[in-house]
């Protein structure tokens, strides 16, 4: 019997279908591929943003200069609730499609996300005292997005509690379809309830209520952000690829280059 | 450009801590993240990878 070979497997979907993608190894490169752009897209939306943010953009005619938390706080708000509907989603598909390319980018995601709210969480407070005179209050929207952070690490402990991998991905899995009820709340909790935090400003129905520089630079931010974000996850599901995939004979021909 | 020394910069009109505590925290943040990221793949590539790892199902993963 001759030696298997340390060769790929060839496609098995025709060239050119998307679905190929879907498994872990046609993933890996790919992936691969776009992180180099990712984060040169995410370092230079970066420095765009920040220089209209700290240096072209004026002081606010209320809040003077601790309004350029906005150029931090909001981007970094905007993607921890988009990260918590995507990973619910593909935590979601895998559950119901059993694929496992799934529930790997659920598990990549779910740090992302929760460094995310962490840092909205954060430069809210410190954008809070200043300005409303207080770190914390337990109004609609800081409570939620909390919940979101518990969520988030409800995620990751639940999948790390359970050592059957495939078990681990459909119990987080229901967790995170359960939670993703909290994100609508967090979003229109400035409507529904009577809080602290400020209404919305940028609206996809009305004009903004905001100077269009300060407006520019925030958008930019958060470009920059989500950039960073996919970035960080296509880098982490790479290594969670290599980490489940360690016995097949691609991943080894990765690990350990001949 | 709204400010004329590098001392206003830093002072953001009396919002310094606050500004500067922000940017902080997020650059650090991000530091760590991408520090547990590299961290993870290392400890990856230690992982001996003979035959016998078929044979144990325990996931490795962390953060």
């Amino acid at each position: 019997m001759p030696p298997a070979t340390l060769a790929p497997k060839p496609d098995t979907a025709p060239r050119g279908s998307w679905l190929r993608f879907a498994a872990p190894q046609q993933f890996y490169p790919l992936a691969g591929k776009l992180l180099p752009w990712l984060w040169a897209l995410a370092a230079l939306l970066a420095v765009a943003g920040l220089t209209v943010g700290l240096l072209i953009a004026p002081s606010d005619f209320q809040q003077g200069d601790s309004y350029r938390i906005i150029y931090i706080h909001v981007p970094a708000a905007w993607m921890s609730m988009l990260i918590y509907v995507v990973m619910a989603f593909w935590a979601g598909l895998g559950l119901v499609l059993n694929t496992r390319l799934s529930s790997m980018m659920a598990s990549a995601l779910a740090p992302t996300g929760a460094w995310m709210t962490f840092i909205a969480l954060w430069t809210g407070a410190l954008w809070g005292k200043p300005t409303w005179g207080t770190w914390w209050v337990w109004d609609a929207r800081l409570t939620s997005e909390l919940i979101l952070l518990f969520l988030y690490i409800g995620f990751m402990s639940l999948h790390a509690a359970i050592d059957d991998e495939r078990r681990a991905d459909r119990a987080a899995a229901l967790l995170a379809l359960v939670g993703v009820v909290n994100v609508p709340i967090i979003y229109f909790s400035v409507q529904w309830w009577n809080t602290l935090h400020q209404g919305a400003s940028v609206s996809l129905t009305r004009s903004p209520s905001m100077a269009s520089v300060m407006l520019a630079g925030m958008l930019v931010m958060t470009l920059a952000f989500w950039m960073y974000c996919i970035a960080a996850v296509l880098a982490r599901v790479r290594i969670i690829i290599l980490e489940r995939e360690r016995h097949t004979r691609w991943a080894r021909a990765v690990l350990e280059p001949a | 450009m709204n400010w004329s020394s590098l001392g206003e910069f830093a002072h953001m009109g009396g919002y310094g801590l606050y500004v500067w505590g922000s940017l902080g925290m997020c650059a650090a943040a991000i530091a760590a993240e991408c520090w547990a990221l590299s961290a993870r793949r290392r400890r990856l590539r230690e992982l001996p990878l003979d035959e016998t790892d078929d044979l144990d199902p325990r996931p490795i993963h962390e953060s």
